[in-house]
């Protein structure tokens, strides 16, 4: 049963991310950055199916189980598509945009296979172990990408505020989620999982939120100041 | 194993990308100079601030009435400094360069926090001169 802990936690989540996409379409960011109302709006909806499966077969019940676990491997690629997009801002200038969706496309698919490959040589070939790895390795590459990208921003010295905080963001949203799969694998059975994703959960639309309402548009930083910013 | 290796480069990316994204805060204030009236007042007398002025700076924000909207700002760079002195509790004795650099980003942090008296002071100003030239 849920405890007024996961109300709490589970209406501020649903209340952020409406705010955040209030925000975006304030700003009328809905054309210019439309992956991230996509990724908002199925994470909305995949937290009203959750609270809807708890309501009728219970927290520990295997269909929010599965539920969960393959919801969690949509909104990864939802990401996917969100830092698509951010790599198209970055590399708009050199027209590159077509081989970098592309190359994604083909890492995404590279990733199913892997973690398809890893559970099928498993012995117990779970259908739930399949999409549990894929999740881990989702937001794995998710790191690498953005590491990637925040690197190719730093050589290219780009310099537009809003895509800044939006890669660095994405940067800390993927490697804490990577993270603590990676500490769920190994600590599966801490009461603390139940609250940890809600927490990290809020992360994101909170900070597009600042991002949106607080930076102006045209606002420049020097990428040096990210490195070395009290010279 | 690769569970692992997955959580030790997670935890290294994570904390480059939240210094970071810190940063790009603190970035955007740094880009404006203290006026003279906002050192006076500050007690700021050299060209750089300290990061022990952080929370008399911080004391006196909290003095200042809001000009609206920068209290969001203020509590992410404090939680920023809280990190940073958490961090320098933890590790600044092993190497002397850490805490070096603990330090210089501190002097960051307190140099978003003058600014933000700076505008405050200032907004404060301009509401006293409107109503003084209201009462003529």
């Amino acid at each position: 049963m849920l405890g007024p802990i996961d109300y709490s936690m589970w209406s501020a989540d649903f209340l952020v991310e409406i705010c955040c996409v209030a925000c975006l379409l304030k700003k009328r960011a809905f054309t210019r950055h439309f992956t991230l109302v996509l990724y908002l709006c199925a994470s909305i909806a995949v937290g009203v199916g959750r609270y809807s499966i708890i309501a009728t077969s219970g927290l520990a019940s295997g269909a929010y189980y599965y539920f969960y676990f393959y919801s969690d491997a949509l909104l990864t690629i939802c990401l996917y598509f969100v830092l698509m997009d951010l790599y198209a801002h970055v590399f708009s200038e050199m027209g590159a945009t077509q081989l970098v969706r592309g190359g994604a496309m083909l890492l995404l698919a590279g990733t199913v296979w892997i973690s398809y490959h890893m559970v099928a040589t498993s012995s117990d070939r779970l259908v739930t172990r399949f999409v549990i790895e894929l999740s881990q390795n989702l937001y794995f590459v998710g790191v690498v990408l953005t590491y990637l990208l925040w690197g190719a921003m730093l050589k290219l010295r780009e310099n537009r505020t809003h895509l800044m905080q939006l890669v660095l963001s994405m940067g800390v949203y993927f490697s804490a989620f990577a993270g603590s799969y990676a500490l769920w694998n190994m600590y599966q059975n801490t009461f603390v999982w139940r609250y940890i994703p809600h927490l990290m959960a809020l992360w994101l639309p909170l900070s597009w939120a600042y991002t949106f309402m607080k930076v102006p548009e045209d606002a420049r930083i020097a990428t040096a100041r990210m490195l070395v910013p009290n010279r | 194993m690769i569970a692992i290796l997955i959580f030790g480069i997670s935890v290294l990316t994570l904390l480059q990308f939240f210094v970071s994204y810190c940063h790009s805060l603190i970035a955007e204030s740094r880009g404006c100079e203290l006026s003279e009236q906002g050192r006076e007042i500050s007690g700021i007398t050299s060209h750089s601030v300290r990061g022990d002025q952080f929370r008399r700076l911080l004391q006196l924000i909290a003095l200042c009435p809001e000009p609206g909207g920068d209290n969001r700002q203020v509590r992410a760079v404090s939680l920023y400094f809280g990190l940073l002195g958490l961090v320098r509790m933890l590790f600044g004795w092993i190497e002397p360069t850490v805490a070096r650099w603990i330090e210089s980003e501190r002097g960051g942090c307190a140099y978003v926090a003058a600014v933000m008296l700076d505008r405050r002071i200032a907004n404060n100003r301009d509401l006293m001169a409107q109503q003084m030239g209201m009462e003529l």
